[in-house]
């Protein structure tokens, strides 16, 4: 087969800016720590979540030193809790499902982005080494309703952050916090 | 008069279907670009005429007549004009031809009117579920019919140009393929693997779930079912603007296509890798473990290679045909191109936006990377780019050169025409810049309203409201010049000047078929590797997803739930 010199070595140059491409992503996951949202969630039946350790009583629990987890369920068109406060320095773990249909849930302005899809739980694990304050937004389409689904994300300074239910303090987890890389990588939310 | 060799003279029953063909898409376009300039207005907040509630149903409107219904209908008209004109001989059947036809238009009414229906309260009729249809949302029966319906006329559309492919190589035993023909055939058995998953998502699933008779599917099975074919969809809308690079851009340069083998092994690598790559847009989804999401993304980094060797091709055959017009130099040869000619520089512009929108993409390719622009408005940017401009405007600047073709008339204006592509791109370029900065920003895509009262959204350099003014300004470049193409090509079917210069020769390649192996024209051979990259990409995680949480999982409702008013109607 006749390939003129110049397609051959625009070929190669392609190649190698793909595998260059392949390279980036491969040294994210590894080399910075970027773990993709994926199936260690589970599953859970969307209407029964009421009865669903967790996302019975959703919020903020702490499972050991600057280690949180937090539980949101979405719906048409809400999270609750309608506002979560966590500490500065701290590594959160976030379980979200959704009670009815497909949801988003971006931590805005930040890489803690995820879909929420009901009848599986989305696990993400973020650090927050800064107080700030951030928007939630759903971002995925999920009825005529859509644009008003929103929370808020409030990262304190240390000295200043009570737990609002300060009876959970757990140790350990249920082995959720140790394998868990942060989905931030380098630059933290 | 018209010459004896033009396709009208000699093709006068196809080029029937093909302004058939075209007036749909051209409809579908102009209603679908009047919805674009509604939301564009709407969601920055420039001018509200709708109730934010029934944005979704104008957005759900504009996703599906111009990313389905202008676009295929267009292609469709195309192929069964490059089919023709490359193998030199019609179609097997009439009656077969206006059937698909037929099927086409007959489901894409049944989708309109539903979605249309969700402007109507008292009608029980809706289908807001936007142009990615998986549940549980869900949508009155009729859209998901329709659809099949239009799914199963695009189906027997391939069949037709099959038959018409076999009958010619049962008189020309031996010969390669002709490359438009090669081109078409090749897309459609892509066309064919990538639909497999949402016939099955709409008539295993979604059909009988709105119907009241099956419960709810499995939400996470039905997203990746879509997604399936949700993006070599995206392909089935590139590969005719592919076509027509290839094939009449040389031509309207003034030279030859520079490889004809190379341009064979691009199609064939797009029937090879456009399905197994669908995972991609579900690299943030539950209940799919990263080894399956990291497979998607090696296949999807390998699909740059067939565009990139395009943006070689394309680029070398315009250079030939400005050389043969006298153009020099390295960079000379540029002034020496038909600059005046829309249907050149639409194409030309097209192809230079879709560097653009390849470079956004493989932002979104990058699996962890996308973390931070999913679902914002830089995806909307992105596409923007690529279906709304290499696609779109690629089909404007060929319609200015195919129009004439099939209707006998003189194009009714240039200077409009090249006014219009114009526009086009720089409507583009304020529009998708300012969405795909506010992606970075964290701001939402389809959403009614331009922010949220608690949220402040930060732009890395200039403000908010600053970038909802470009957009909205985009997009009204981009509605008047929508207009005046339709305008344009509308007088020019009623022109009464006959059309000049229709031979309907196109150069043959520089480096022609012979210089590549006659493997490359064994379809049975690709479409075979296809189908397995396809079971090996998909079969594993289908298997989990369904494992998982199951077919058909308790607890899960349907919304807005369209049952029952139905069931009435019936009893």
């Amino acid at each position: 087969m006749h390939v003129h010199d110049y397609e051959k070595l625009w070929l190669g140059a392609s190649l190698l800016l793909i595998v260059g491409f392949i390279s980036t992503i491969v040294y994210g996951a590894v080399g910075a720590g970027v773990v993709m949202v994926n199936d260690e969630g589970g599953q859970v039946n969307p209407s029964e979540l009421g009865n669903t350790t967790g996302f019975d009583d959703p919020g903020v629990t702490k499972v050991g030193p600057g280690e949180y987890e937090v539980h949101i369920v979405a719906m048409q068109f809400a999270f609750r809790p309608g506002t979560v406060e966590l500490p500065a320095n701290s590594t959160v773990t976030f379980y979200v499902t959704s009670r009815d249909v497909v949801h988003g849930f971006q931590v805005v302005g930040t890489n803690a982005n995820t879909m929420v899809i009901p009848g599986e739980v989305s696990k993400l694990t973020v650090e927050f080494d800064d107080p700030g304050e951030y928007g939630i937004v759903c971002h995925e389409y999920c009825g005529s309703g859509h644009h008003g689904m929103a929370s808020e994300l409030l990262v304190k300074e240390p000295s200043n952050f009570t737990m609002q239910d300060d009876t959970q303090t757990q140790t350990g987890g249920n082995g959720t916090t140790n394998a868990t890389a942060t989905a931030t990588g380098g630059e933290s939310a | 008069m018209l010459p004896d060799n033009s396709f009208l003279i000699q093709y006068p029953h196809v080029s029937r279907v093909v302004r058939s063909l075209f007036l749909t898409a051209f409809v579908a376009f102009g209603v679908g670009a009047l919805m674009g300039l509604f939301q564009a207005l709407h969601r920055t907040n420039v001018l509200r005429l709708f109730d934010s509630t029934d944005y979704y149903t104008l957005l759900t409107l504009h996703g599906v007549l111009l990313a389905i219904v202008f676009t295929i209908f267009f292609l469709a008209g195309v192929f069964a004009w490059a089919n023709t004109r490359s193998l030199d001989r019609p179609p097997v059947s009439k009656p077969f031809t206006w059937f698909w036809v037929a099927a086409m238009s007959l489901g894409t009414t049944m989708a309109g009117v539903s979605i249309l229906g969700g402007l109507i309260p008292a009608s029980d009729i809706s289908a807001d579920v936007l142009f990615t249809f998986y549940a549980p949302l869900q949508a009155h029966p009729l859209f998901y019919i329709g659809l099949a319906l239009f799914i199963v006329g695009t189906w027997l559309a391939g069949i037709d140009w099959f038959r018409q492919f076999l009958a010619w190589r049962s008189e020309n035993p031996g010969e390669r393929i002709p490359l438009q023909s090669f081109m078409v055939l090749t897309t459609m058995l892509m066309w064919f693997i990538a639909t497999m998953g949402v016939a099955v998502e709409v008539v295993v699933f979604l059909i009988p779930w709105s119907l009241g008779l099956m419960p709810a599917p499995n939400p996470l099975l039905t997203r990746t079912l879509f997604w399936f074919f949700g993006h070599p969809v995206v392909y089935f809308w590139l590969m005719p603007a592919y076509l027509l690079w290839y094939t009449v851009l040389p031509k309207i340069s003034g030279g030859r296509l520079f490889s004809d083998p190379l341009a064979r092994v691009v199609f064939v690598l797009f029937l090879l890798l456009s399905t197994p790559v669908g995972i991609h847009h579900q690299y943030v989804d539950p209940g799919i473990a990263e080894g399956f999401k990291f497979i998607a993304m090696t296949n999807t980094m390998f699909l740059l290679l067939p565009s990139l060797l395009t943006a070689f091709t394309v680029v070398a055959s315009i250079e030939h045909g400005a050389r043969q017009r006298g153009g020099t130099g390295y960079f000379g040869w540029l002034k020496a191109l038909p600059w005046r000619d829309p249907a050149f520089t639409g194409m030309a512009l097209a192809g230079l936006m879709f560097a653009a929108g390849g470079f956004s993409g493989m932002v979104n390719a990058g699996m962890n990377i996308n973390y931070l622009v999913h679902n914002t408005i830089w995806v909307p940017g992105h596409f923007h780019l690529t279906v709304g401009t290499a696609v779109a405007l690629t089909f404007m600047a060929g319609s200015y050169w195919l129009v004439p073709r099939i209707t006998g008339r003189e194009l009714y204006s240039r200077p409009i025409g090249l006014f219009q592509v114009v526009l086009w791109f720089i409507g583009m370029v304020f529009m998708s810049a300012a969405m795909h900065r506010g992606g970075l920003a964290g701001i939402p895509r389809r959403t009614a309203e331009p922010q949220y009262s608690q949220i402040a959204f930060e732009t890395v350099a200039g403000s908010v409201g600053n970038l909802r003014l470009q957009m909205a300004f985009g997009g009204v470049l981009l509605f008047v010049s929508a207009l005046l193409f339709l305008v344009n090509v509308g007088l020019t079917a009623m022109n009464n000047k006959p059309a000049r210069g229709l031979d309907a020769a196109l150069p043959p390649a520089l480096s022609g078929p012979e210089q590549s192996p006659t493997i490359l024209d064994n379809l049975k051979l690709w479409a075979l590797i296809a189908v397995v990259l396809v079971i090996l990409a998909y079969s594993l995680p289908l298997y989990s997803i369904v494992q998982g949480a199951g077919l058909y999982p308790a607890g899960h409702e349907a919304s807005p739930a369209v049952i029952a008013p139905l069931l009435e109607v019936i009893a």
